[in-house]
């Protein structure tokens, strides 16, 4: 899977994607966030906020309950704020 | 039409361009959007825009597509820019045209209010006080909130 980060996740985890493998439980957004949370520091402190996190699968808004699978593209990242 | 760019936009030329799509357009509106100056002592600020490229596209082709389903326009434009930007600088035109005003007007407010909270832009503002990321902020979702059907 190909992960995105945008703006503060971003900054915070110090990364701005990376590929990563499903482990086989992982079967929605929600859960590829509890995972990514529990790989602790950064990423639980980027995560820490569930409202705060948007989720788009394949460019697409998702929610936590939105399907995911290795071929995706999965972004995370705060509430927008263009225009 | 969307766009998706770095450099300025020339607000006449564009427009000029719009007028001239259509011969039985009779109102054209237009929304400008400007970097504020937010350092408060009138010190250096600049503004960032991060973007995420394809899924910005994508939401703008779509929101624009949900006003020419929604208003009879005959034409519409967005252009949105992302990068370093400085107060006074240009950020985002939002152009739409009709055969009467009250469309034109409508739609133009809501691409504007719509593109605030599903286009995928943060902006980080730097100021002589610091830098940060700029909160969403409530007022935005309920503006957008006011064109959901149903």
């Amino acid at each position: 899977m190909r992960l995105l980060y945008f703006a503060s996740v971003r900054q915070t985890i110090g990364l701005a994607g990376e590929d990563v493998t499903l482990p086989g439980d992982i079967v929605d957004a929600g859960g590829l966030v509890d995972w990514l949370k529990g790989r602790g520091g950064v990423y639980a402190e980027a995560l820490a906020q569930p409202g705060h996190v948007r989720i788009a699968v394949n460019q697409t808004y998702g929610h936590a309950g939105t399907p995911v699978t290795d071929d995706d593209e999965v972004a995370l990242f705060p509430p927008v704020t263009g225009g | 039409m969307i766009r998706v760019q770095e450099e300025d936009f020339d607000i006449a030329h564009e427009m000029e361009a719009i007028s001239s799509q259509s011969t039985s357009l009779g109102a054209i509106a237009s929304f400008v959007g400007v970097v504020r100056d937010m350092a408060g002592d009138g010190g250096p600020s600049s503004m960032t825009l991060e973007h995420y490229p394809g899924m910005t596209e994508r939401m703008l082709r779509e929101i624009d597509e949900e006003a020419c389903r929604r208003w009879p326009l005959e034409a519409s434009l967005i252009i949105h820019r992302y990068g370093r930007l400085e107060p006074g600088d240009r950020i985002v035109l939002v152009v739409t045209a009709s055969a009467h005003r009250h469309a034109a007007l409508e739609a133009c407010a809501f691409l504007i209010d719509w593109l605030k909270t599903k286009a995928p832009f943060w902006k980080f503002e730097e100021t002589p006080d610091g830098s940060h990321w700029v909160e969403a902020r409530a007022h935005d979702d309920e503006a957008a909130a006011r064109w959901e059907k149903e």
